[in-house]
C-alpha cells in the first residue's frame, strides 16, 4: 500500500478467499448480535420479575449493560481488527473523562 | 490516486474505508469524534442521575414500549453490519438495501418515541419544564433521539447522493463512518435502557 501510482491497478485479491474470509466475519457478527439480544431479554425479565430484589438487579442489569456494549464495540465497530489503536485510545480517553464526571455528579450532587 | 477509479470485485481492495489517505483520516478523525460523544453523553448521564426522580420514573415508564425500541434499534445495528459487509464485498445493491432496512428500522424507533414523549406529557404532565427530573431526562433521551434524527439523514443523504454512482474509494469511507455513527448511538441505546428505563423501574 506504500505506493502512490497515480491511475494505480490495485493488486487483484483473491475473491473466493475474501468472501469466505468476510463470510466468516459476519457469522461472528450475527453471533453477537444474538448474545446481545439475549442479554436484553435477561435485563428486561429480570426487572419485570418482582421476586428479585432491587440490590440484586441493579448491578446485574449494569453488568449486563456493559458486556453487550463490548460486543457492540469489538465486533460491530471493528475494534477487535488489527488498527484500532487509536480509536481504543480515544475512546478510553473519552470514558475516563466521562467515568470522572459521573462518579462526581453521583457522590457529591444532591438535592 | 484516482478516487472516481472504477472497480471490479477483484481489484476492489480489502480494507476500502483505508485505502485512501483521506478515508484514513476519516477514520481516525470520527473515532476522535466519538470519544467527545463519549464525554458529551456520559455528562448527560451524570447530571441524570444527580437529578434523578425515582417516584415519578417508577410512575411513567413502561417495559413493553422499552423493549420494543430497544429490539428495534439493536437489530438495526445488526442490519448496518449486514450492509457493510456487502460493501467488502463489493455489492452496491445489497449495501443500498441493507442501509435501507436501517433507515426503516431506525425511523420506527424514532417515532416511537416520540409517541412516547407525547404520552408521557398529556398523560402524566411529564414536561421538559415541569421540573428538574423532566429537563434531565428529556435532554438525554432527546440528545439521543436527535442523534437518531440526525444518523437517519445522513444515511439517506449517503444512499440518494451515491445512488448512480456505485461504490468507489470516494465513498466507502463514507458509509463506513456512518455506519460506526450508527452504532455508537446504539452503545448509548444500551446505557439508556439500562440506566434511565430499568433502574427507573426498580427504583
Amino acid at each position: 500500500m506504500g505506493s502512490n501510482h497515480v491511475n494505480s491497478t490495485h493488486p487483484k485479491v483473491d475473491i473466493a478467499r475474501r468472501r469466505k474470509k468476510n463470510l466468516e466475519d459476519m457469522r461472528y457478527q450475527v453471533i453477537s448480535f444474538s448474545l446481545m439480544i439475549f442479554l436484553t431479554i435477561i435485563a428486561f425479565v429480570a426487572v419485570g420479575l418482582d421476586e428479585i430484589s432491587n440490590w440484586f438487579t441493579v448491578p446485574i442489569i449494569l453488568l449486563l449493560a456493559l458486556i453487550q456494549v463490548i460486543f457492540q464495540l469489538y465486533y460491530f465497530m471493528h475494534m477487535n481488527h488489527k488498527g484500532h489503536e487509536y480509536p481504543a485510545f480515544f475512546l478510553y480517553s473519552g470514558i475516563l473523562v466521562g467515568a470522572v464526571t459521573i462518579l462526581a455528579f453521583v457522590t457529591i450532587v444532591w438535592i | 490516486m484516482n478516487l472516481d477509479e472504477k472497480f471490479t470485485e477483484a481489484t476492489w481492495p480489502s480494507s476500502p474505508e483505508q485505502t485512501t489517505l483521506e478515508g484514513k483520516n476519516k477514520f481516525l478523525g470520527f473515532w476522535f469524534f466519538l470519544g467527545g460523544e463519549t464525554v458529551l453523553f456520559a455528562t448527560l448521564f451524570a447530571t441524570y442521575l444527580a437529578l434523578k426522580d425515582d417516584k415519578v420514573a417508577a410512575e411513567i415508564f413502561a417495559l413493553d414500549l422499552v423493549f420494543l425500541a430497544t429490539m428495534l434499534l439493536l437489530t438495526s445495528s445488526l442490519t448496518s453490519v449486514y450492509a457493510m459487509y456487502h460493501m467488502k464485498n463489493y455489492d452496491f445493491k445489497r449495501m443500498q438495501a441493507w442501509l435501507l432496512i436501517t433507515v426503516i428500522l431506525g425511523a420506527a424507533f424514532l417515532a416511537l418515541e416520540i409517541y412516547e414523549f407525547n404520552h408521557y406529557v398529556h398523560e402524566y404532565g411529564f414536561t421538559f419544564t415541569g421540573s428538574a427530573y423532566g429537563s434531565a431526562f428529556y435532554t438525554l433521551v432527546g440528545f439521543h433521539g436527535a442523534h437518531v434524527a440526525f444518523g437517519l439523514m445522513w444515511i439517506i443523504t449517503l444512499m440518494v447522493r451515491n445512488a448512480k454512482r456505485g461504490l468507489n474509494l470516494y465513498n466507502a469511507p463514507k458509509f463506513y463512518v456512518a455506519s460506526l455513527y450508527w452504532h455508537f448511538i446504539d452503545v448509548v441505546w444500551v446505557f439508556i435502557f439500562t440506566v434511565v428505563y430499568l433502574m427507573g423501574m426498580v427504583g
